[in-house]
């Protein structure tokens, strides 16, 4: 069904907006949620990255959006997700049980490129792709994830590039090869890892992956330790609940280190050492979580323009306030406050983006008052979990998004029911995103 | 899927830029839960599908999250984020999809 009331089916579309607006239950709205529709094309939109931001933006935009050009650029041939990866890294999960292809996207109309975008060129609104190759866009929606800010930790770079100490914090090969090195580690060997000050993509991640590597421990290596090295002064989410996970579940098996910030990876292969500022700390394997900031491409382009680390957006459109045109989605935007670097988050402003973009195509005032929520689930043990919630309002004054006081908050007790709930909700926003 | 002449003729007479702006806004706002709740509300997971229910239901539930009524491990912490006005038009998107 054409979503273009000025070009099609304009009475049902009408009747269709009317009854939903008055919270009647009559003519329904799926019509306008099916696949690709017929007439003129009214816009061309570039996404590039596809991930929970980009993936979800083009699916959007489809499902939404009717007659538009969308064209997802992605370096994989496969998205894999950080959300559950854990869970591989202590055994619970296998690789191909996160991994899932991007066919879904191409049934509902999306041309999915594996490719990697080196340059854009705002002023002649198109990209140019590593193989040399461009393509002109109408609107551009940037999803980049983060990078590394490597430059301040001696010796990471080549321990990074020698593959000996991995970061695990893209989900992929990174994650296999970690598991592949917890594996080989031998019983009574040293596991640590290393935090970053905040704020970083997944701010529970690091805590849900101490669990996780000590939940493998405590059953298949109990005579190793996990040391975790943080650089922040305290857990930096879900606090109480991870501290008493790691008392509860994993006392004698996991060391909690505050204020402990990566100076310098040195050692040797077999045994890298972590050098902190006071102490020096030799591990068998050592997994270093880099500071952050959003991806290449959107420094490259001049888009990192808070802290010269993160991309300022209109927070109405997802417009980069760099510029205008470019759509920033997912942990390289400069954060509202309060709301997480997290794949759910990026999944909310994917939609606030394409419903944007789709008004802005057709000329349209774009939404006044966009809503987000978040909600991440955490595993401390392979059964039980914590999660943490928050509704996020767009405040007019400030011209940002707020949480809503009253609303938001975290697990009373980790617990089996939201253990399931958070494979439920994996299942559904990688359907969400991808089909 | 029946409609009142009378209603039907009282939606023609709105502006329809101002129908499609609440169509946009009720969808936008019925994708916030996507993530927990499936695209269009219709789950593929343990948690309940939204997609079907009737919209005073919908309405009642939220109201039950919001008083502490109805226990929940997240919901009764996401529905006091969200206004009485932004329930019935989440009520109404949801009741409107095809129930799964």
């Amino acid at each position: 069904m054409n979503n273009n009331h000025k070009h099609a089916f304009p009475r049902r579309h009408v009747l269709g907006a009317g009854l939903a607006f008055g919270g009647l239950a009559a003519l329904g709205l799926a019509g306008c949620a099916s696949g690709p529709a017929a007439g003129p094309s009214i816009g061309r939109v570039v996404v590039v990255g596809g991930g929970f931001g980009g993936a979800t933006a083009a699916r959007y935009l489809r499902l939404w959006g009717g007659n538009i050009d969308v064209t997802l650029v992605e370096r994989n041939s496969s998205f894999v997700s950080c959300p559950i990866s854990n869970l591989v890294l202590g055994g619970h999960q296998q690789m191909a049980d996160i991994t899932r292809g991007y066919d879904g996207l191409r049934a509902v109309g999306v041309k999915v490129m594996q490719g990697d975008v080196v340059a854009i060129d705002a002023a002649g609104k198109k990209v140019r792709l590593a193989n040399g190759s461009e393509l002109p866009y109408d609107r551009l929606v940037l999803s980049p994830g983060v990078d590394f800010m490597t430059e301040g930790i001696a010796g990471l770079d080549a321990a990074l590039a020698s593959g000996r100490v991995l970061h695990s914090w893209k989900a992929g090969p990174q994650t296999a090869a970690l598991r592949a090195q917890l594996e080989a580690l031998p019983n009574g060997g040293v596991f640590a890892m290393s935090i970053p000050k905040a704020p970083y993509r997944c701010p529970p991640g690091p805590y849900e992956r101490a669990c996780m590597v000590a939940s493998y421990f405590k059953v298949h290596k109990p005579r190793s330790k996990v040391l975790v090295l943080d650089a922040n002064p305290e857990i930096t989410s879900k606090k109480g609940l991870f501290e008493k996970a790691f008392k509860d579940h994993y006392s004698g098996i996991l060391e909690y280190r505050p204020n402990n910030e990566l100076k310098e990876v040195a050692g040797t292969a077999s045994q890298p050492v972590a050098k902190l500022e006071f102490d020096d700390v030799r591990a068998d394997v050592l997994n270093v979580i880099p500071p952050q900031r959003g991806g290449d491409i959107a420094r490259s382009a001049g888009l990192l323009n808070t802290n010269n680390r993160w991309v300022g957006v209109n927070w109405l459109t997802m417009e980069a306030t760099a510029a205008p045109g470019i759509h920033v989605l997912g942990d390289a935007t400069f954060s509202a406050p309060a709301m997480p670097k997290s794949g759910h988050m990026a999944n909310q402003h994917a939609k606030v983006a394409a419903a944007a973009i789709i008004q802005l195509l057709q000329g349209q005032p774009v939404e006044a008052a966009p809503v987000m929520a978040n909600t991440c689930y955490s595993f401390v043990t392979a059964t039980d979990v914590v999660h943490v919630a928050s509704v996020h309002q767009y405040d007019n004054i400030d011209k940002t998004l707020k949480t809503v006081p009253g609303s938001g908050g975290v697990s009373t007790v980790a617990n089996a029911l939201e253990g399931r709930y958070a494979m439920s909700w994996a299942a559904n926003i990688w359907h969400d995103m991808l089909n | 899927m029946k409609i009142k002449p009378c209603m039907a003729l009282l939606l023609l007479l709105l502006p329809a830029a101002v129908l499609a702006q609440n169509v946009a806004a009720a969808r936008s706002l019925a994708a916030t839960c996507a993530n927990c709740h499936g695209t269009n509300g219709a789950s593929r997971g343990e948690v309940p599908s939204l997609a079907g229910a009737a919209a005073d239901a919908t309405i009642a539930k939220m109201a039950a999250f919001k008083s502490g009524a109805l226990p929940a491990t997240v919901m009764h912490q996401i529905a006091k984020g969200y206004t009485e006005d932004q329930i019935k038009l989440l009520a109404g998107f949801f009741a409107s999809q095809p129930a799964k």
